[in-house]
C-alpha cells in the first residue's frame, strides 16, 4: 500500500515536471533567433510568410501552445519543417529503435567492464592493480567520445578490417559505435564502483564476517556486493535514458540514424515541434528512469524508506 | 562474400583477412599484444577475451560490400546532408538535386560529359521563336511514369502552376519567374494561372512563353524546379498546394525518372532502383543507387576507405593532400561553378565607403588562401562569375587582384591614415572550421597589409547566421553561390536593387539597367557583351570581395564508370555504370 501510494505521488510530480519541460522548451525554442524557413539562398519574404501559414506558426504564441498542447495529449508531435513526408511522430519510432539498440550494448559494456574493474580494484586497495586499473579508467573518463570513436573505427574498421566504421545496414557497424559509447560508461562506472565498495568494506558486518572466517570471496559478493552497487544502480538511471536518447557525437561518427542526432539538428534548424517532441520523449525516459531507479535502490538497500 | 577463413578453421585470435583488403600488416603485432594480455587471466582479462572473441566472430564474417555493390550494380554515394524533401517543388539543396535528378526526368537532361551539350528528356525536340521569347517542346510519346501512366504535357502544366501557387510556397519558385507573369502569380498579384506562359498545346507539345528572351532556356529547363509531378498521386493523398502530405513516401511515390524510389530512412539512407516502365530503361545500366546522408565529412572518408561508398560528397581539407600522395587515381579536383566571396554592408560602418572595400579587396591574397587554407585547387577570383571554359563561353572582367600598394592607397582614399584609425567592424561567419580558416587569414592579411587592427570574427549558427545577413546587420560576411545553370545570369541577377539574395543594401541603377538591356538581347555574344558591362560595374563598387572560385573535391572509386567532370557537377545516372576495375 505504501509503495502504491509513493509511486502514485511520484507519478504526479514527474507529470508536473513534465509539463514545465515542455513548455519551457516550446518558448525557449520560439525564442530562439533565426527561423526554420530561412534557407542558404533567401527565400522571398512572401512565400516565408505563407509557409507560417501553412504550419500554422502566424498564430499567437500562446495560441500555438494551446494546440500544441491538445495535439500532444492525443500523441500527435506534429510534422517536421525540415524532413517534409515525415512527422515527429515517424521521425522517433525510426530514430529510437537505433539509440535503443547502441544505448543497450553500450550499457552492456559498460557494466561488464565496469563493476568488476571496480570490484578488483577495491579488493586490491592502493596496490598496482588498483592504481593501473584507475588510471586506465580515468583515461577512458577524460578521452572525449569524438577521439576514441574515430580511433576505434580506424583501428578494427580499417587496420584490422573487422568492423564496419559506420552505418546502420550492417550490424557490423554497431559494435564499434556501442564500444565507443559503453567506454566512457564504463570507466565512470568503475570508480564509482571501487568507491562504494571500499565504503562497505569498511563497514562492522563486513568486519564481522571475515572475523567468522567467511571467505574473502564470499565476503566480497555475498557480504558487500549487494550494498556496494546502490550507487551504480542510482546512476543507470539517468545514464539509461541518455544512453536510450541516443548521443549525437557516436551517432554522427558512426553515420548512425539515432534520435540523438535529431536532438541536436532539430535545434540548429529551428525544427521547433522536433525539437519539442524529442526532448519530451527524453524527459519521459529521465524521468521514468529515475522512478524505476529509486524501487530498485530500495530492493537492493530495505534500510532506505520510500519517501515522497 | 570472398572471405577465405571460417569460423571453425580459423584460430580464436587470427583472423584471417580477405586477400583484396587494402592492409597488410598488423596481425602479428595485434597477436604479440594479446599474448601479453592473457598472460594472467583475472575477470577483467575474461570480459576481454570474451569481447575479442565476439569480435572475431562477428569480423569474420565481414564481406567486401563495395564489390558486392559493383557487382549488383548499386551505386553508393555519399550525398551531404539529409534531404529536406523528395517532391521536386520542396527542395532547395544541390544533395536533394541529386536524388531528383534519379527519380525525375525534366524536359531536357544533362549530358554525360558535357556542359553545353543537351540531351532530349520526355522532349524529343525543341525549337524557339525568333528572339528566344516562345519556345515550344515537343515530348516523345512514350515517356512514362513509373506507374505506367503516359508523361504528357499537361503534366508540366500542372506542375508549374504547383511550383508557381502561392501557397504551397516552394522556396526556390522564383526559378520559374522565366515564365510570362511567373513572378505575378506566384506573389499572387494575378490569380489566374492561364495568364502564366505555359500552355499545352496537345498531349505532346508544351509552349512557353518567357518574360525575356532567353537562349539558354534549355539550360534552365534542366533545373530541378521544372520537373514534372505526377497530378494524380499528388492529389490522392492531399491538394496539390499541400506541402505536408505522404505521396513522398516509398510504395506512394511516383516519379518518371530512370530510377523509382524503393527506401527512404531518415539519416541513414535514400535507395532508388531501377524503373521498369522508363521509356529508355535499355540505357540505363545501374540496377540503383543508394543515396547515404553523411554530413560528417571525417565519417564519409573513413566509409570510403572501408569499402562501403563508391563516391565521397566531399573530402576534408586535411585529407586531399593525403590522397594525392597515396591514391592520386582516386581523388577528383574538378572546376566547379561556384563563387566563395564576402558580402559586404554598404549601409553602415567603414564598409560603407567604396575605396574602403576595394582596399579591403586588394589585401586579399587570394593566392595563399587556395595554396595553404582551402587546398584543393581552387582557382583564386579575377572576378565575380567563374569563367566559361567552352568556347565562345562568358569570361568576366580581370578586375579583382591581390595589391598591398595599391590596397594601402585605396585606403588613404576612404580616408584612413593608416588601419589603426579604422574603426572596430566584424566578419561574421555561420560556425564551420573551414570558414573560420579563411576569415582568419583575411583578418590577418588585412592587419598585415592595411594595418587595421580592429577585425573582429564572430561566428553565428547557421540560423543565426542567415538571419543576420537577411537583415543586413552586418559588417563583413562570408558567402558563397552555387550555379543554378550555365550562364552568368546565375550569378549576376542576385545584385539587382531590392532582389532577395542581394543583402548588401547594395543598389546601383547603371547595373539594374545593364542587366535589364541584357535581358533584351537574343544574340549570345552582345548578351554577354552587356553582362560583362554590367559586372564591370559590380566589381567597380565592390559590394562583394570575390575570394576564390569552387572546385569539387572528393574521392570516387575506380569501380565508377562514365563519370565525368561537370561544371554544375549535375551527373546524369542513367548513363552512369558501374565495373569492377581489376
Amino acid at each position: 500500500m505504501e509503495t502504491v501510494r509513493y509511486i502514485v505521488s511520484r507519478l504526479l510530480q514527474s507529470l508536473f515536471a513534465l509539463f514545465c519541460i515542455i513548455a519551457i522548451t516550446f518558448f525557449i525554442a520560439r525564442l530562439a533567433p533565426g527561423g526554420p524557413f530561412l534557407d542558404d539562398k533567401a527565400v522571398p519574404e512572401h512565400l516565408i510568410k505563407q509557409m507560417e501559414v501553412n504550419y500554422g506558426l502566424d498564430k499567437p504564441l500562446v495560441v500555438q501552445f494551446a494546440k500544441y498542447l491538445g495535439k500532444l495529449v492525443q500523441g500527435d508531435l506534429g510534422p517536421s519543417f525540415g524532413n517534409k513526408g515525415f512527422t515527429v511522430n515517424d521521425i522517433i519510432a525510426q530514430g529510437w529503435p537505433v539509440s535503443a539498440v547502441i544505448g543497450f550494448l553500450g550499457l552492456a559494456i559498460a557494466l561488464a567492464l565496469g563493476i568488476p574493474v571496480g570490484i578488483i580494484a577495491a579488493s586490491r586497495r592502493n596496490t598496482n592493480v588498483d592504481y593501473t586499473l584507475m588510471g586506465v579508467a580515468m583515461l577512458g573518463i577524460c578521452l572525449p567520445t569524438f577521439v576514441i570513436g574515430p580511433l576505434l573505427g580506424l583501428f578494427f574498421g580499417l587496420k584490422l578490417d573487422w568492423f564496419d566504421v559506420a552505418g546502420w545496414e550492417n550490424s557490423s557497424a554497431w559494435i564499434l559505435a556501442s564500444l565507443t559509447l559503453g567506454l566512457y560508461y564504463a570507466a565512470y562506472i568503475a570508480r564509482l564502483t571501487r568507491g562504494s565498495m571500499l565504503d562497505v568494506l569498511n563497514q562492522d558486518y563486513i568486519r564481522t564476517a571475515r572475523a567468522k572466517g567467511v571467505a574473502p570471496l564470499k565476503v566480497l559478493f555475498k557480504h558487500a556486493f549487494r550494498g556496494g552497487i546502490s550507487p551504480v544502480v542510482a546512476y543507470l538511471g539517468p545514464a539509461l535514458a541518455g544512453l536510450i536518447g541516443g548521443s549525437f557525437v557516436v551517432e554522427q561518427i558512426f553515420g548512425l540514424p539515432g534520435l540523438g542526432q535529431h536532438f541536436v539538428k532539430a535545434a540548429t534548424n529551428r525544427d521547433y515541434w522536433l525539437i519539442n517532441g524529442t526532448v519530451t520523449v527524453i524527459a519521459v525516459l529521465i524521468l521514468a528512469m529515475n522512478l524505476v531507479v529509486d524501487l530498485i535502490q530500495v530492493w537492493l538497500d530495505p534500510r532506505r524508506k520510500l519517501k515522497s | 562474400m570472398k572471405f577465405r577463413s571460417t569460423i571453425q578453421q580459423s584460430d580464436k585470435l587470427a583472423c584471417q583477412r580477405s586477400e583484396d583488403s587494402r592492409e597488410a600488416e598488423p596481425e602479428d603485432s595485434f597477436k604479440m599484444n594479446h599474448h601479453g594480455m592473457f598472460a594472467n587471466p583475472t575477470g577483467l582479462v575474461r570480459g576481454i577475451l570474451v569481447l575479442a572473441l565476439a569480435a572475431v566472430l562477428v569480423s569474420c564474417e565481414k564481406p567486401d560490400r563495395i564489390k558486392e555493390a559493383t557487382k549488383n550494380k548499386i551505386l553508393r554515394l555519399g550525398n551531404g546532408a539529409e534531404p529536406k524533401a523528395l517532391d521536386p517543388h520542396l527542395v532547395s539543396s544541390v544533395g536533394d538535386s541529386n536524388i531528383m535528378r534519379a527519380l525525375f526526368e525534366g524536359l531536357v537532361i544533362n549530358h554525360p560529359s558535357s556542359d553545353s551539350e543537351h540531351v532530349p528528356g520526355v522532349a524529343k525536340s525543341w525549337d524557339a521563336n525568333a528572339d528566344f521569347t516562345e519556345w515550344t517542346f515537343h515530348l516523345r510519346d512514350n515517356a512514362k511514369w513509373s506507374n505506367g501512366d503516359p508523361v504528357t504535357a499537361h503534366d508540366f502544366v500542372y506542375s508549374y502552376n504547383r511550383i508557381l501557387h502561392p501557397n504551397i510556397a516552394s522556396p526556390y519558385s522564383s526559378m520559374l519567374y522565366f515564365l510570362k507573369n511567373g513572378e505575378a502569380y506566384n506573389k499572387s498579384e494575378i490569380d489566374d494561372f492561364s495568364k502564366v506562359g505555359v500552355k499545352a498545346v496537345d498531349d505532346h507539345t508544351l509552349v512557353c512563353t518567357l518574360e525575356d528572351p532567353a537562349p539558354y532556356f534549355p539550360d534552365v529547363v534542366k533545373h530541378t524546379t521544372w520537373l514534372p509531378v505526377h497530378k494524380a498521386t499528388i492529389e490522392k493523398f492531399g491538394e496539390m498546394t499541400d506541402p505536408f502530405t505522404l505521396w513522398q513516401r516509398p510504395g506512394n511515390h511516383v516519379g518518371n525518372g530512370a530510377f523509382q524510389l524503393t527506401g527512404w530512412r531518415i539519416n541513414d539512407y535514400v535507395k532508388v532502383r531501377k524503373n521498369p516502365h522508363y521509356w529508355d530503361s535499355e540505357t540505363v545500366k545501374l540496377n540503383g543507387i543508394d543515396f547515404l546522408p553523411l554530413d560528417n565529412t571525417f565519417t564519409e572518408e573513413r566509409m570510403f576507405r572501408d569499402g562501403l561508398i563508391h563516391y565521397t560528397y566531399v573530402l576534408p581539407a586535411n585529407m586531399i593532400e593525403v590522397y594525392r600522395e597515396t591514391q592520386p587515381e582516386i581523388l577528383r579536383v574538378e572546376t566547379y561553378a561556384g563563387v566563395y566571396f564576402f558580402r559586404c554592408n554598404v549601409t553602415r560602418g567603414p564598409t560603407k565607403d567604396k575605396n574602403f572595400r576595394k582596399a579591403l579587396s586588394l589585401a586579399i591574397d587570394q593566392e595563399t588562401i587556395v595554396k595553404y587554407v582551402t587546398m584543393g585547387g581552387q582557382i583564386p577570383a579575377y572576378g565575380f562569375v567563374p569563367p566559361s571554359e567552352a568556347e565562345g563561353g562568358y569570361v568576366p572582367p580581370n578586375k579583382i587582384s591581390f595589391d598591398p600598394e595599391k590596397a594601402r592607397e585605396y585606403l588613404k582614399a576612404a580616408g584612413y591614415e593608416n588601419g589603426a584609425d579604422v574603426p572596430e567592424f566584424t566578419i561574421i561567419i555561420n560556425t564551420s572550421e573551414a570558414h573560420k580558416s579563411i576569415a582568419e587569414s583575411v583578418q590577418d592579411m588585412w592587419k598585415t597589409h592595411l594595418g587595421i587592427e580592429n577585425v573582429r570574427i564572430s561566428n553565428q549558427e547557421w540560423k543565426v547566421f542567415q538571419q543576420t545577413v537577411q537583415d543586413i546587420d552586418y559588417d563583413v560576411s562570408r558567402a558563397g553561390w552555387i550555379a543554378d545553370y550555365v550562364d552568368p545570369n546565375t550569378f549576376l541577377s542576385m545584385w539587382k536593387t531590392g532582389d532577395s539574395n542581394n543583402q548588401t543594401g547594395w543598389s546601383s541603377p547603371d547595373f539594374d539597367r545593364l542587366l535589364k538591356e541584357a535581358a533584351q538581347l537574343s544574340d549570345i555574344d552582345a548578351r554577354y557583351g552587356k553582362m560583362k558591362e554590367a559586372e564591370n560595374v559590380l566589381l567597380e563598387e565592390l559590394p562583394v570581395l570575390p575570394v576564390y572560385w569552387y572546385t569539387r573535391v572528393y574521392a570516387l572509386h575506380p569501380d565508377v564508370q562514365n563519370w565525368n567532370p561537370l561544371l554544375l557537377d549535375n551527373h546524369n545516372y542513367k548513363f552512369i555504370d558501374l565495373k569492377s576495375a581489376d
